[in-house]
């Protein structure tokens, strides 16, 4: 993922913009390159789509998936839904957020690793279910949560 | 002879380190000189057995799992991936030889005991390989269909008894009739896979492992009905799905499949694939509707109906992906096969998802009318913890938890309606006996108040208020008032509330307390303040006997 750039911003926004119905996949595509909506891209958005930035910034805020900060190098998101409650999904993540001393929804210190809760991965028959970087994980024990976390953060 | 071996790249099973199994085998068979011919297929849905390793014999698949990547190369030294072996006598036992063979896949009980209609090739075909796909029977429903007026398509999937598989159960004929009667310069047909019940996976592994049978189910929906443009509109929690969808579609427009002449007929239709972001409430129809056009995914008051005034205005056939991919086959085998499975008004197939606490967790697609006693322990083997199942959540977050006594309820829209519960889109979650309901209740109302578009107050205010009634519960305070305040608040939503989300959410809350009536009856948890005085307390009685008696009673 790169740093804020807009005039990239804009190239994306231009490949997209003559989709009926374009806003969601300009907003995929931002948050694709850079990991998150920056401030300045709801002005650049509303322009193309002829939309006033109020109504860009209703979208993006209402969408769970839209970040509005850069996150970490790493991103985990853990499963909370009830699948994987019933195999423990509460205890993992008290793990996790002791482990990394965040809370989900939020990123370490360092930048490393941003922790954030999803409601279903579609992996329900190996629950718990984790993704992490894109990559899915299921069955996931604290054990091999260490492990994970610690391999991406060794990794970077 | 090449030798054919499937490693699925479901992400499932990639979830569990099919990726790494795959490798292993590629860099195994150059290292020892063997010509195998490596496919990824989607998954099987026998999940407890991923990574499933399957090997092409004379006999059929056999299969090997859970293969992990260390196991690799001792299962070469069984023998399996050599064509001369594979091929020859010596097979069978060289096969049953190795202790992770499961025999052939097809003989598998847990699949054999199966009805697979929809999902007759997910796991069998390469899903990127058109001539796969039609060598195994698909585009046959099209080409029935190119053959037929619009009318008795629709009269075909109207005899056929299929209702709409996202939960709702409305007739799919009946909807494709209004289409087809309204008058309008543009129709659509939107496929709603935003698959997002906990417990379900089905339209995920249909996207990753048999993608054409939806984009031909969909060809068939917009020949019908008159629609000349299409949208898949998924999930962004699942980037594979939809990165094979926009590949599947891709070759479709290649092979004159989609486009401005369908498979030679003079007919368009073009099809495109786009992702939610995170919202749940965008699986209700409406909402959907709202976020493909770029806005809030805010629902829309009904009437008007989206058949009649759908995506941007125009007439639009909205249909779960399972109910789209069901299409095929009632027109390739005709409505009365189709309707031939099944019970009472519920017709045809139903994909039962087994989850969360379960030994043998996947897809069971079996005729409407199987029990739920017989899917959780016939085909799932009971809890995965060994203990004694308490609870099941059918439907997703807003279907009932029932308790054991409920479990020879057959699955069957009607037979959960009459027991306040509802099948929904077929995910059935299992719970063992260390699960507390009054917190699964409070969860309900919590995701229900994370979720809510917004759009009407009781279930924007009253989500939100249920949370804070039910902590009160919990907390043991005036219990008994707020235990009816409750039941008043989810008689409201039922009543007051636009969409499923705020009605539905009080089937789980209310079935909670309704069946495990004990779960609400508990002693106030301790709060953290409190716990703290009584170690407080504790040290302090312990400092005052070693002070009175001169000893140290702490050893």
């Amino acid at each position: 993922m790169q740093a804020w750039d807009a005039d990239r911003a804009q190239a994306r926004i231009r490949q997209l913009e003559h989709l009926p119905g374009a806003l969601l996949p300009i907003l995929h595509a931002i948050q694709e390159e850079f990991g998150y909506i920056h401030p300045d891209a709801t002005p650049l958005v509303a322009s193309a789509l002829n939309l006033s930035r109020a109504e860009v910034h209703g979208v993006i805020s209402f969408y769970h998936d839209f970040r509005h900060e850069a996150p970490g190098k790493h991103i985990l998101r853990i499963c909370r839904a009830e699948s994987c409650q019933a195999m423990g999904c509460d205890s993992l993540i008290e793990y996790v957020e002791r482990k990394a001393g965040v809370k989900l929804g939020e990123t370490t210190a360092d930048g490393s690793l941003t922790i954030e809760q999803v409601f279903c991965l579609g992996n329900c028959a190996l629950s718990p279910a984790v993704v992490l970087d894109g990559e899915p994980y299921g069955r996931v024990s604290p054990n091999m949560a260490d492990f994970l976390i610690d391999n991406a953060r060794r990794a970077q | 002879m090449s030798v054919r071996v499937y490693v699925p790249r479901d992400s499932a099973a990639l979830s569990v380190g099919a990726e790494g199994v795959a490798r292993a085998i590629a860099s195994e068979a150059s290292a020892r000189g063997l010509d195998i011919t490596l496919v990824r297929n989607g998954s099987r849905g026998m999940f407890w057995l991923e990574p499933l390793v399957e090997v092409d014999t004379p006999q059929g698949r056999v299969a090997y799992g859970p293969v992990s990547r260390e196991a690799v190369a001792g299962l070469f030294d069984a023998g399996p991936f050599d064509a001369g072996l594979a091929a020859g006598e010596a097979h069978p036992s060289q096969h049953k030889a190795h202790p992770l063979c499961l025999g052939l896949t097809e003989e598998i009980p847990y699949l054999k005991q199966q009805e697979r209609l929809t999902f007759a090739r997910c796991g069998i075909v390469d899903p990127l390989a058109l001539d796969d796909y039609i060598a195994h029977g698909g585009y046959r429903g099209l080409q029935q269909a190119l053959s037929m007026e619009p009318q008795a398509i629709v009269d075909a999937v109207q005899a056929s008894g299929l209702r709409g598989r996202g939960g709702a159960g409305f007739p799919t004929g009946i909807k494709w009739n209004t289409v087809l009667y309204a008058q309008a310069d543009q129709k659509y047909i939107c496929c709603n896979a935003d698959e997002g019940d906990s417990g379900t996976y089905a339209d995920r592994m249909i996207m990753e492992g048999d993608p054409f049978v939806l984009i031909e189910g969909m060809t068939i929906a917009a020949i019908a009905v008159g629609a000349t443009q299409g949208y898949v509109y998924s999930r962004s929690e699942y980037p594979h799905a939809f990165r094979v969808m926009q590949r599947a579609i891709a070759i479709a427009y290649q092979r004159g499949y989609l486009g401005e002449n369908v498979a030679g007929s003079g007919k368009r239709f073009d099809l495109e694939v786009r992702l939610g972001a995170g919202a749940y409430i965008c699986g209700e129809e409406t909402s959907m509707l709202e976020s493909l056009e770029g806005r809030r995914g805010q629902i829309r008051p009904k009437p008007p109906l989206p058949a009649l005034e759908g995506l941007f205005g125009k007439p639009t056939v909205v249909n779960n992906l399972i109910t789209l991919a069901s299409v095929p086959i009632i027109l390739d085998k005709g409505a009365e096969y189709y309707r031939d499975f099944g019970m009472g008004k519920s017709r045809g197939t139903l994909t039962i998802q087994l989850a969360g606490n379960i030994r043998r967790g996947g897809l069971v697609e079996k005729a409407f009318g199987l029990t739920l006693r017989d899917a959780i322990y016939g085909f799932g083997g009971g809890t995965a913890s060994g203990r004694p199942l308490r609870a099941v959540q059918v439907g997703g977050p807003l279907g009932a938890y029932f308790p054991e006594a409920f479990l020879d309820t057959p699955l069957d829209y009607e037979a959960f309606a009459a027991r306040k519960g509802m099948l929904g889109h077929g995910g059935v979650v299992v719970f063992d006996d260390t699960v507390d309901l009054a917190k699964q209740a409070r969860f309900a109302m919590e995701f229900c108040a994370i979720e809510s578009c917004g759009k009407c107050t009781p279930c924007r205010v009253g989500s939100t208020r249920g949370v804070e009634v039910i902590d009160r519960i919990i907390a043991n305070q005036n219990r008994t008032q707020n235990l009816r305040l409750l039941d008043d608040l989810c008689e409201l939503l039922t009543d007051g509330s636009l969409c499923a989300l705020g009605g539905l959410i009080p089937l789980p809350v209310m079935s909670a307390i309704r069946n495990f009536p004990e779960d609400f009856d508990k002693p106030a948890p301790l709060s953290p303040g409190m716990l703290q005085m009584i170690d407080v307390l504790k040290s302090n009685r312990l400092e005052l006997e070693r002070v009175i008696h001169g000893t140290d009673t702490r050893n």
